[in-house]
């Protein structure tokens, strides 16, 4: 069906109801088809590595006609500039990054958030150098976390398609409005297929309605015309400071009151397996899939273990991570990164966190075989770590 | 047309600022001004905090006086002495980091030609010359090659004024300022020229020892940038706190450097005279016409008096 046929319907319908088929495919291309579907009007590229696969499908969206402008970048800070632009002039944007990509628009995301821009964004996470390496690795998502972005972690494709479709409605609710990072682990899931159940109805989300912002879009259409976006408040006096402070608490509230809408989406937060066991393993992305397979694995021995797996980092779901934990003896937060921030997080809103069994973490692009985290469950610590 | 934002609800008359009335009722939206008609209208620009002798702000003022539809405006600057002066302005604008004011430009001007496909929307840059030409050259020079339908302003006070007199690279070579304690190593950057390389359409290097020139160049480039490609104007504004100079003696500093090396200078491409012949030729014709509707209308009022 050509691009311009296909009809407009809201995010529920897409998500519950529109008939879909079950495809084998990479994550790369479960963005492309969530990318479809996703009425976009701006998507801007910039190569890197494993994001790029996601951002060439787009492209190819946007020659077939689904997407209404896209171009390659000159870098990631100016992607993500010029996003901030498309945004603020009231249209749907869309990009991706990763890695370094990730680091050298850094400036943008808080920006992002402070100027309440609904703004979706892929993050194929890898690696930071030095030394450099493309592999995958998650540490970006710990130094986006106080960006004030809200921030999902997908375990496999069929999250990140779902997770993507998502996000549109979710950030540009009026009392939302703040962008969304949809995060998944590089090469593990963008470049290895999967069977994921994709919408096939000639159907895509409703366009992105300006009149609905919180904050008036820069388009000399919305009055009043005497409006800067956004003004300066730096004068040293209280009323700049209180200026500063209540809006970014606003922003903080923004993502409180998105986690209705991430709800009514995403059913919840956190799933849990298990989770009467006193051992019960918490973690996100692709750790998620790892955990499954080592519970299977102790579960054969006679060893009982739980599943936590958190999808959504920002807001943090801290109630109900210590609300699920309360009973755990033991907590096992395997991560793919060096400074283990899933472990700080949970730690940070839990009781008596010396039940916290450290790690295990792996990075710089390795595996997590699932017997290094049996390992830690039975020994307390990897051994040789 | 947004002219209809610039009204005033009649309900609301007696609750608005009188400056906002005054700005629908004798400002600029919907009438192209002239320089000379400077204070007998009432500006875009006005109240800003901007230091006494600061050439910058009187470029600013000069430029938003003379922008051929500011009802259909929309400025993007960037951190600086002229963020200060856009918080004043009576216009949309956006500043959202320091130096990506041409790739913000870029994202905007293709999202309103998206989402009003049909208007004009002229999007234009102003930005000191540490942001055009040092922290972001790399999305100054990368919008021209792209041939993006903005217009870049560079005001060039040769240094970075904000932060407290910094060596930019426009400085003057040999310049002693802060961070360049034995003087700036070396030349000024020569961004006109780098303009002219990238494919701008039409770059002129202007001064605030003329003014009507600011004026009638900046005009050309946005008429310019909306069918042809990307313009750039670069204008010396000198800033004589920095410069440590009386603030009244910035015009002399002008005028003097107007004679030497601040030259002006004007680059146009042929399509881009085309272009703008086309246009006045399109003005006289519609003139033309009108003055036959004139003239024939004339003829038949004694007709149907009779
Ligand atoms: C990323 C970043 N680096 C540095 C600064 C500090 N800064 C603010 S304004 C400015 C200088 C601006 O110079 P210029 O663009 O020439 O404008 P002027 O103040 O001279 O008009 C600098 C360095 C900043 N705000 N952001
Ligand atoms: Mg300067």
């Amino acid at each position: 069906m050509p691009a311009n046929e296909l009809k407009e319907v809201s995010t529920e319908y897409m998500l519950f109801e529109a008939k879909r088929e079950e495809q084998f495919i990479t994550g790369s291309e479960a963005v492309r088809e969530a990318v479809r579907r996703a009425n976009i009007d701006v998507a801007i590229a910039y190569p890197i590595t494993p994001q790029s696969e996601s951002m060439h499908l787009v492209g190819d969206l946007y020659a077939e006609g689904y997407v209404k402008e896209y171009f390659r970048g000159e870098n990631e800070f100016a992607v993500m500039s010029e996003i901030t632009g498309a945004a603020m002039a009231g249209v749907r944007t869309f990009t991706a990054t990763c890695g370094p990509g990730t680091l050298r628009a850094f400036e943008n995301f808080p920006m992002w958030s402070g100027a309440r821009l609904p703004i979706v964004m892929g993050f194929m996470t890898r690696a930071i150098n030095a030394p450099l390496s493309i592999q995958p690795d998650t540490i970006e998502m710990s130094f986006l976390l106080d960006t004030g972005m809200m921030m999902m972690h997908a375990e496999a494709a069929q999250d990140l398609y779902d997770m993507l479709l998502m996000s549109f409605d979710i950030v540009e609710q009026t009392s939302v409005h703040i962008p969304m990072g949809v995060f998944v682990d590089g090469f593990f899931v963008t470049h290895t297929r999967q069977k994921i159940n994709i919408v096939t109805e000639d159907v895509k989300l409703r366009p992105y309605n300006p009149g609905l912002s919180p904050v008036p879009h820069i388009d000399m259409e919305t009055p009043p015309f005497r409006l800067m976006r956004d003004p300066f408040v730096m004068k040293s006096n209280y009323i700049s400071y209180a200026a500063h402070a209540s809006w970014q608490q606003e922003v903080m509230a923004s993502a409180q009151r998105a986690k209705k809408y991430i709800k009514k989406y995403m059913g919840s937060f956190i799933e849990q397996e298990n989770p009467d066991a006193s051992i019960q393993i918490v973690a996100s992305g692709t750790a998620v899939s790892q955990a499954r397979e080592a519970i299977r694995m102790l579960k054969a021995e006679g060893i009982d273990a739980g599943l936590v797996k958190v999808k959504v980092i920002r807001p943090f779901p801290a109630d109900e991570i210590k609300a699920v934990l309360s009973g755990a003896e033991k907590i096992i937060i395997p991560e793919f990164n060096r400074v283990g921030w899933l472990c700080r997080e949970v730690a940070s809103v839990i009781p008596n966190n010396d039940r916290i069994l450290p790690g295990p973490r792996v990075y710089g692009g390795m595996t997590m075989p699932p017997e290094v985290i049996i390992q830690v469950v039975k020994e307390g610590a990897l051994v040789g770590v | 047309m947004s002219l209809d934002i610039t009204r005033i609800n009649p309900y609301f008359e007696d609750v608005m600022p009188q400056e906002y009335i005054d700005l629908e009722k004798n400002g600029s939206f919907g009438s192209e001004k002239r320089l000379g008609d400077l204070g007998a209208f009432k500006e875009l620009l006005e109240e800003h905090p901007m230091c006494a002798g600061c050439h910058l702000a009187l470029a600013f003022r000069v430029l938003v006086s003379s922008l051929p539809r500011p009802e259909d405006s929309i400025l993007v600057g960037s951190t600086g002495c002229s963020s200060l002066a856009f918080t004043q302005l009576a216009l949309h604008n956006i500043h959202s980091l320091f130096g990506n004011q041409n790739a913000v430009a870029s994202g905007l001007k293709r999202a309103l030609k998206l989402r009003f496909p049909n208007k004009v929307k002229d999007v234009i840059v102003m930005a000191g010359d540490g942001a055009t030409a040092d922290i972001g050259l790399d999305m100054t020079l990368h919008s021209w090659f792209r041939g993006e339908n903005i217009t870049t302003v560079m005001f060039d006070n040769e240094l970075y004024a904000n932060t407290g007199g910094q060596e930019s690279g426009m400085s003057m070579c040999g310049a002693v300022l802060n961070m360049a304690p034995t003087g700036k190593k070396f030349q000024k950057i020569r961004v006109h020229e780098l303009a002219i390389s990238a494919g701008c359409a039409y770059v002129a290097v202007v001064s605030t020892a003329k003014p009507k020139n600011i004026s009638e160049c900046f005009k050309k480039a946005i008429l310019i940038a909306r069918e042809v490609g990307p313009t750039y104007i670069q204008i010396f504004t000198p800033c004589p706190t920095n410069l440590k100079i009386k603030p009244s003696d910035s015009k002399k500093v002008a005028a003097e450097r107007f004679k030497g090396d601040y030259a002006f200078k004007e680059h146009i491409t042929d399509e881009a005279r085309e272009y703008l012949t086309s246009i006045k030729d399109a003005v006289k014709k519609e003139a033309l016409e009108t003055e036959a509707v004139l003239v024939s209308e004339d003829k038949e009022i004694p007709l149907e008096g009779g």
